[in-house]
């Protein structure tokens, strides 16, 4: 087995906010009735979390929950756990409707840090990024300019978003100049 | 002529001089100028020429309306035509250059044209260019293209980067005047997320410059307190430099924050466009002063008294020695004070109110100004400059009574509420009869979602021109905005007392004097910037343009860059006058946005260079560029078309890398086809229904091809499908399709079999997958290793899942070329190593990258269709005889229905053949087949067309298919296909498959 490598060798960038690419991350597509407690038990089983309530991500040491639509969640983990990881929700699911598959590779990921990450992100994406209406825990599904993404804060200061690999260049080049020095808008954010 | 005050200036410090440039010229202002200001200032008036006469012009408004003193502003990357000097604020070094003149500004050939003007009259271009036709393209448009147009187009990239913001509030307050400060105090003191904008570099708008008081301050000084506490508050933003822009559905707005246009080559973006959801939208927006129609009122030095004032107090600037004021409303008056006070000749008020005006008339009166009630200027005098007035009774027809000299004047036709953004989504106005305006309907709103109003018009915006009743009602708006959004207002403090004189009743003058002759009228324009007059929408009227909207196309009235901004209230008052009707009755023009034009970087954002547009990347990306491989877009991925190698052409790589394919080992990059995971209880019948053929009988770890057809029976994509368990299906789609058929499965289970147990899942990207195909395919996996791929295990269109060379794989025994073939599936992270690892497994077979030609040729060969060739839209399986892949016993699949009407089933449709060149040459793509006689439009008839078309290196000759009228049935006839030269290719109808007819390359 070869090592695993992202789609753009971890690449980095220092504007008013860092941007970085993390390494590969284990991600898991789980579609099925969230509100059925096999499917809650077997995610509970798995990460040690808890699904989260529409809009939400649930945060661990190495797992992390996040809803996705009403009968779609992304559970996250470290990249080598991923495919036993759909072995044992197949087979806790197999009474169930449910569909566990891996997306792992089919994603980048990018980490923001810095004071500035939440006016970075609305240069990008329609979404309310002010204090008020958005905070670690909650996850948006959103797009950022023309392709899709999804995005939390695991702290304040910090925002990781992940999108398709495929456009992982694309997102980087739009996180790089919306990062860029001079741009701080000071909305207040 | 104009200059430089000794005194004076609130916004200029005299402390910095700034050096710019005009048409080369080397010439200095202040920092706090604008570039009107400075020029004005420099002595320079005569700023730039007339679109259609080229008549001289100078400025005649000092801000955002202003229609003549346009300039070409900036060098190289940062030039830019068509720049508002009065809105242009001056910088170290500013470049500018006059627009529309030619050889120069001061000696203007084309100025023959307004000697000429009574030949181009309004709908002239209609009238004189129509006929003869051709001498439209060859001579018309050619002369007219040099000798109109305004600024020129930049020749280079944009030096500067932009950006857009997303910004959410619940009150968005447009306007930093007084109206706006108070109304966004009221709504941040309530507690609601405030954003204020304003346009210009200054808060406070017009209230300092008017001299008027506010709690016993200076409204200055007001302004700078009221500034301070909203500063304070951390709910409330504001931004300087951001004009609102637009007013669309649902509470969006957008905002042209304009960052560094004042300090160029500053870090940072140069404009930024706030996408902005709100609330509600209170425009406190102010208002706009009207020209008065009166002979000669475009010569430079005529401009709105309220300009003249703004250069007098704000930039410590005159725009002549001796101004002549004239008016209809009591507001112009103050501007003949502060001239008089800045020690300048104001040799008269020419007051067209037989009763003149009020406290401030009086006030001029006590100052030694003289006064003339009734009176009009008939004609403005001077050629490049104002020299004088003929001066006459307003009510006349413009006899001379007496003549002034004077070297400017400063005109008022009142007051226009600036109801832009109010009307940009719907609202509705009203004409007020005694201020002779057009000012927001409360109660015909742009409405929400709800179907309340979320715009709130605020101060002179709404009508309210007096500050005292301005304030009240900006208050009572921003108080609104809040409790309509479920807030509670703060509770309301004292309201801030005006200290302003009160002024008299407007008279309305739309034209000066009221019975002006033809000849006057010729002279008197309504829109600067276009050149119409008086007279030309008159003639508009007379030749039956009534409604306003065509009368403005034809006259092209408020066309131009500043949308009419000072000329629609007059044109269309001139228009109800001819037509002998009421205003309100011809109504307005619609008001669209954006409100003063703006960048298209600021509308492109960050979407230039390297993040224009997404590009996909496959994994092995990075080795394809390497390999200098020459791509081809497919969707929104670049696949490699060829390898060229050397100093091969295109032509020469595909056929190099056909040859090694079918001799030995070829590889393939497919990791751009979709993969769309289907799975769920009810997964098998959804496939049924998915595919024209029979899915559900395909077993675990076998393959079958199949056809997607849209509901309208037309054949939408195809692919391999894998049956992955019972309940589990991997369905490949094309490349470009691989999104719009997972959103098509998607809709299907979510309208209409939702309560059907079905998942899919869009595994496109996680997977690398790499076709190995060619006679040494085989060889090569099994010197990788981990899979068995003997011909007796794994079969045609079987595939298995192992680890293969130590990566997990998903293996497929497919074949898109008739070779013996494989497609390994492998995570999308070892991806490259796969592909690196079977470069040199193969290298003793010579492996060799393919590209997607090489593919298309050799399934052309091998008569197997594709997306987007032999498909368009139009075409259902049938016609490409693909009825075995059509399921004769299912009783539905999406698209069956369609496929029974009778123009599907027509035996009269096109079906797919071969075509073989009698002469082995390549047909050209998309070439018809023609046949005898010609249809009713008196066009050839045909009877087919080429679909794909290709030189196969394999056999040595051009190969083709197409539709062909009964195409199956005429094998062996030979049809016509006349090139674009006239040439004529025959090419003879053969079977589609042209290679290897019986598959015995692939089944080894």
């Amino acid at each position: 087995m070869s090592e695993p490598v992202s789609a753009l060798g971890g690449l980095r960038y220092e504007g008013f906010v860092r941007v970085e690419e993390l390494p590969p991350r284990g991600m898991v597509t789980l579609r099925g009735d969230l509100g059925s407690e096999g499917l809650r038990r077997a995610v509970r089983d798995l990460t040690g979390l808890d699904v989260p309530d529409a809009g939400g991500v649930s945060q661990g040491a190495e797992h992390a929950v996040a809803w996705m639509s009403p009968d779609e969640l992304l559970l996250l983990m470290p990249h080598a756990a991923a495919p036993e990881a759909v072995t044992q929700l197949q087979a806790a699911l197999a009474g169930e409707h449910a569909m566990a598959v891996e997306v792992s590779d089919a994603r980048a990921m990018f980490r923001l840090t810095g004071s500035g990450v939440r006016e970075v992100v609305a240069k990008l994406a329609p979404v309310d990024m002010s204090r008020a209406a958005f905070r670690p825990g909650m996850i948006r599904r959103t797009r950022v300019a023309q392709v899709a993404a999804a995005l939390w804060m695991p702290e304040e200061d910090c925002v990781e978003l992940v999108c398709f690999r495929s456009v992982a260049a694309y997102v980087f080049g739009l996180l790089k100049v919306s990062a860029a020095k001079g741009g701080e808008v000071g909305a207040g954010y | 002529m104009s200059t430089r005050l000794a005194r004076g200036g609130r916004l200029i410090d005299r402390a910095r001089p700034v050096e710019y440039r005009f048409n080369g010229r080397r010439l200095t202002g202040f920092a706090g100028d604008t570039l009107a200001s400075a020029l004005l200032g420099s002595g320079q008036m005569l700023m730039g020429r007339s679109f259609k006469y080229h008549r001289p012009r100078g400025p005649v408004a000092s801000g955002a309306e202003e229609p003549n003193a346009l300039v070409n502003l900036g060098e190289g990357g940062r030039f830019e035509p068509n720049q508002r000097a009065t809105t242009t604020e001056l910088f170290e070094g500013l470049t500018a250059t006059s627009q529309n003149h030619w050889p120069s500004l001061d000696y203007d050939v084309g100025a023959v044209n307004t000697a000429l003007s009574r030949f181009l009259p309004a709908g002239f271009y209609y009238k004189t260019f129509m006929s003869p036709r051709p001498f439209w393209k060859h001579l018309y448009e050619p002369f007219i293209r040099k000798s109109a147009g305004l600024g020129k187009a930049p020749t280079q990239p944009d030096a500067d980067r932009y950006e857009h913001f997303h910004h959410f509030c619940d009150v968005l307050v447009v306007g930093g005047g007084v109206a706006g400060l108070l109304a966004a105090r009221e709504a941040g003191r309530a507690g609601a997320r405030v954003l204020l904008m304003e346009q210009t570099a200054h808060w406070g708008g017009r209230a300092p410059v008017d001299g008027d008081r506010i709690d016993g301050q200076a409204a200055e000084d007001w302004v700078r307190h009221i500034v301070t506490e909203l500063e304070a508050m951390e709910n409330v933003q504001l931004r300087l430099r951001c004009m609102g822009a637009g007013v669309y559905d649902h509470g969006y707005a957008l905002g042209y924050e304009r960052l560094t246009d004042h300090l160029p080559g500053a870090d940072g973006p140069r404009h930024r466009l706030w996408r902005i959801r709100a609330g509600r939208i209170v425009t406190a927006t102010g208002a706009i002063e009207r020209p008065l129609s009166f002979a000669g009122n475009d010569i430079p030095g005529v401009m709105l008294a309220s300009a003249a004032r703004d250069y007098a107090v704000n930039w410590g600037v005159s725009v002549g020695d001796r101004v002549l004021v004239v008016t209809n409303n009591d507001d112009a008056y103050r501007t003949a004070l502060v001239l008089k006070e800045a020690g300048l000749d104001v040799p008269a008020v020419v007051d067209a109110r037989p009763e003149g005006g009020g406290e401030l008339a009086r006030r001029a009166e006590a100052a030694g100004i003289r006064v003339l009630k009734g009176k009009a200027v008939a004609k403005a005098k001077g050629g490049k400059h104002v020299t004088g007035a003929v001066i006459s009774s307003q009510a006349g027809e413009g006899a001379m009574l007496e003549e002034i000299a004077c070297d400017a004047i400063a005109m008022s036709g009142g007051w226009s509420p600036v109801v832009h953004l109010w009307s940009h989504c719907g609202g509705k106005l009203s004409w007020d009869e005694a201020g002779a305006m057009f000012r927001p309907d409360p109660d015909l709103p742009p409405t929400g979602a709800d179907g309340a109003g979320f715009v709130i018009a605020a101060g002179a915006a709404n009508g309210h021109l007096m500050l005292g009743e301005t304030l009240r009602d900006a208050a009572e708006a921003g108080a609104r905005a809040v409790s309509e959004l479920g807030a509670t207002p703060a509770s309301p403090g004292a309201l801030p007392a005006a200290e302003a004189p009160e002024e008299a009743p407007l008279f309305p003058v739309w034209m000066m004097p009221q019975g002006a002759g033809h000849e006057l009228r010729s002279k008197a324009w309504l829109d600067y910037q276009n050149d119409v007059k008086v007279s030309d929408v008159r003639l508009a009227a007379q030749e039956g343009y009534e409604s306003v909207e065509h009368a403005k196309r034809y006259t092209t009235l408020g066309m131009a860059t500043d949308q009419g901004k000072l000329s629609n209230i007059n044109g269309l008052a001139t228009l109800a006058q001819r037509l002998g009707t009421e205003i309100p009755k011809v109504g307005t023009t619609t008001f669209r946005p954006p409100y003063t034009p703006i960048s298209f970087g600021a509308i492109a954002g960050e979407a230039r260079g390297e993040t224009f547009q997404p590009i996909r990347r496959t994994p092995i990306q990075d080795w394809h560029e390497a390999r200098g491989a020459h791509f081809e877009p497919v969707g929104q991925w670049r696949r490699p078309y060829c390898y060229p190698q050397g100093g091969e052409t295109h032509g020469q790589a595909v056929a190099r890398e056909i040859d090694a394919t079918r001799g030995s080992l070829g590889l393939l990059d497919a990791s751009t086809l979709g993969k769309i995971l289907v799975s769920g209880p009810d997964a098998p019948r959804f496939m049924d229904m998915l595919y024209t053929n029979m899915m559900s009988t395909l077993k675990p770890g076998k393959c079958r091809y199949g056809l997607m057809c849209s509901e309208n029976g037309f054949l939408m994509d195809d692919g391999v499908v894998a049956r992955i368990d019972e309940q589990t299906f991997l369905c490949h789609t094309t490349s470009g399709g691989a999104d719009s058929v997972h959103a098509h499965m998607e809709e299907w289970l979510q309208t209409e079999w939702w309560d059907w147990k079905v998942h899919t899942a869009n595994v496109t990207e996680q997977y690398a997958q790499i076709a190995v195909v060619g006679p040494n395919s085989r060889k090569v996996l099994e010197k990788l290793g981990g899979i068995d791929v003997s011909a007796e295990s794994f079969r045609f269109m079987d595939w298995k899942e192992g680890v293969l060379g130590g990566v997990r794989t998903r293996l497929f025994r497919i074949s898109f070329s008739g070779e013996l073939s494989y497609e390994l599936a492998v995570p999308a992270s070892e991806g490259r190593a796969v592909w690196d690892a079977l470069l040199g497994a193969g290298e003793e077979f010579g492996a060799t990258p393919y590209g997607t030609e090489a593919l298309h040729v050799m399934r052309a060969e091998k008569g197997f269709i594709m997306i987007g060739d032999e498909t368009d839209g139009t075409v259902i399986p049938q016609d490409l005889g693909l009825d075995w892949a059509i399921s004769k016993k299912k009783t539905d699949y999406i698209g069956k229905r369609a496929q029974m009407r009778s123009h599907m089933a027509d035996p009269e449709r096109w079906k797919l053949v071969g075509l073989e060149t009698v002469d082995g040459s390549v047909l050209p793509d998309g070439a018809y087949a023609v046949a005898e006689g010609r249809n009713a439009n008196g066009q050839r008839k045909v009877q087919g067309r080429v679909t794909s078309t290709y030189h196969s290196p394999t056999l040595g000759r051009g190969i083709a298919m197409g539709l062909v009228l009964h195409g199956p049935d005429r094998m062996g006839e030979v049809l016509d296909f006349p090139k674009v030269d006239g040439e004529v290719v025959q090419a003879k109808i053969v079977d589609q498959i042209f290679f290897d007819k019986d598959g015995e390359k692939q089944n080894v």
